[in-house]
């Protein structure tokens, strides 16, 4: 295998990377800039992963933290051309948190069967939408489910 | 048959008017409540409100024995996940979707929509066929098969003309079916008939050989 010098330093500094924190940085695409997808953003940035995130609305990206060192992209996550330009043949991490559930489908199965992303993951309030589509080998999550299963936790503990 | 369709816009309204009329039995999906009102009242009680990539709607109104699931929204996602859910959950046999964007089709396939229409290269082949130096129509698709059904008018200059049917160099797989020609009827040319400008022909050929076979029939030095 031919590996440039470029790919030494990146792996060099991966290396120093994994060693001081013990996280491995990787490529990630979040698609949707809302609270979650904003916050989403700035965990995986201040953990040392390399951040995209795509809105359709400039105005999103202001729930990014001051000291965001990932990029912010406006453009339909979609469309394939956008999803190019934002480097999806390279993302080893893609995660659609739009407010659409059907959107987040969509695009995840763009990335997963369109540009072979190794991981797909999808936000789908719809539990039952989440269940079926999970059983069609996409990475998904339901906050309904989530949360009510915590909410019925927390109420029954303190009862 | 036992139809569903969602998205009851203009497409989704006359596809369910046309499939009435044909006598099978339709139900239709439609978010908007005044939609539905209006649907249910020039059409009969056929449309139900609500959201057709919920399974619970879907499988309130039977899905599960439906024949075939269309789906017409203007939102391909919405159309996506409507024929998944159908195709998977409810085993429906046949699926068609609506495909706005016609570049998401190859995803629609791949995903096993069965059958994928994009409005925008219909209008673009309906506009093309009114436009008269388009001398190739597309008439039908053959996807199964990968054939289309094509109109081909001979241009007044074309090299073709006077030139017998088996004397053309056609591209493998394509078939000259039938001419229509002014003052007589349409015939089924021979090897031997002679090509006359203006004539119109209707033929069959792989999808990839279409501008081959338009090269060949048109082209001025062929």
């Amino acid at each position: 295998m031919l590996v440039s010098n470029f790919d030494i330093r990146i792996s060099d500094f991966r290396f120093t990377w994994v060693r001081r924190t013990g996280v491995l940085p990787m490529k990630t695409l979040i698609m949707g800039c809302g609270r979650l997808g904003a916050r989403l953003a700035g965990l995986l940035d201040a953990d040392g992963h390399q951040v995209t995130i795509l809105d359709l609305d400039s105005y999103a990206f202001r729930r990014l933290p001051g000291d965001f060192h990932g990029t912010a992209l406006v453009g339909n996550g979609l469309d394939e051309d956008i999803l190019r330009r934002a480097g999806i043949e390279r993302t080893e991490v893609f995660v659609a948190m739009t407010q659409g559930d059907n959107r987040n489908i969509m695009a995840a199965q763009i990335a997963k069967h369109i540009f072979n992303v190794p991981r797909a993951i999808c936000r789908i309030y719809d539990p039952l939408r989440q269940e079926i589509y999970s059983t069609l080998g996409i990475e998904t999550f339901s906050p309904t489910t989530i949360f009510a299963d915590m909410l019925r936790q927390q109420i029954q503990s303190r009862g | 048959m036992y139809i569903v369709v969602v998205g009851g816009g203009r497409v989704g309204y006359y596809l369910t008017k046309a499939l009435l009329d044909e006598g099978h039995e339709v139900v239709l999906v439609e978010k908007q409540g005044t939609i539905c009102d209006t649907v249910n009242e020039e059409l009969g009680s056929v449309c139900i409100r609500g959201d057709g990539s919920e399974v619970t709607i879907l499988s309130d109104i039977g899905t599960d024995r439906a024949g075939m699931l269309i789906a017409v929204t203007g939102d391909d996602e919405d159309n996506l996940v409507a024929c998944q859910l159908a195709k998977h959950w409810f085993k429906v046999p046949r699926t068609i979707a609506r495909v706005v964007n016609p570049k998401n089709e190859s995803l629609f396939k791949k995903l096993g929509i069965d059958v994928t229409v994009i409005s925008t290269n219909v209008i673009l082949e309906n506009i093309e066929a009114e436009v008269p130096t388009h001398l190739l129509t597309h008439l039908l698709v053959i996807r199964d098969r990968g054939l289309e059904i094509v109109e081909i008018r001979i241009p007044p200059g074309s090299p073709v003309v006077g030139k017998a049917v088996g004397e053309v160099s056609l591209p493998q797989g394509a078939i000259l079916s039938l001419v229509i020609r002014k003052g007589i009827r349409p015939f089924v040319p021979s090897a031997d008939t002679l090509l006359q400008a203006d004539d119109q022909i209707i033929a069959s050929t792989p999808a990839e050989s279409e501008e081959a076979l338009r090269a060949s029939l048109e082209s001025r030095e062929a």
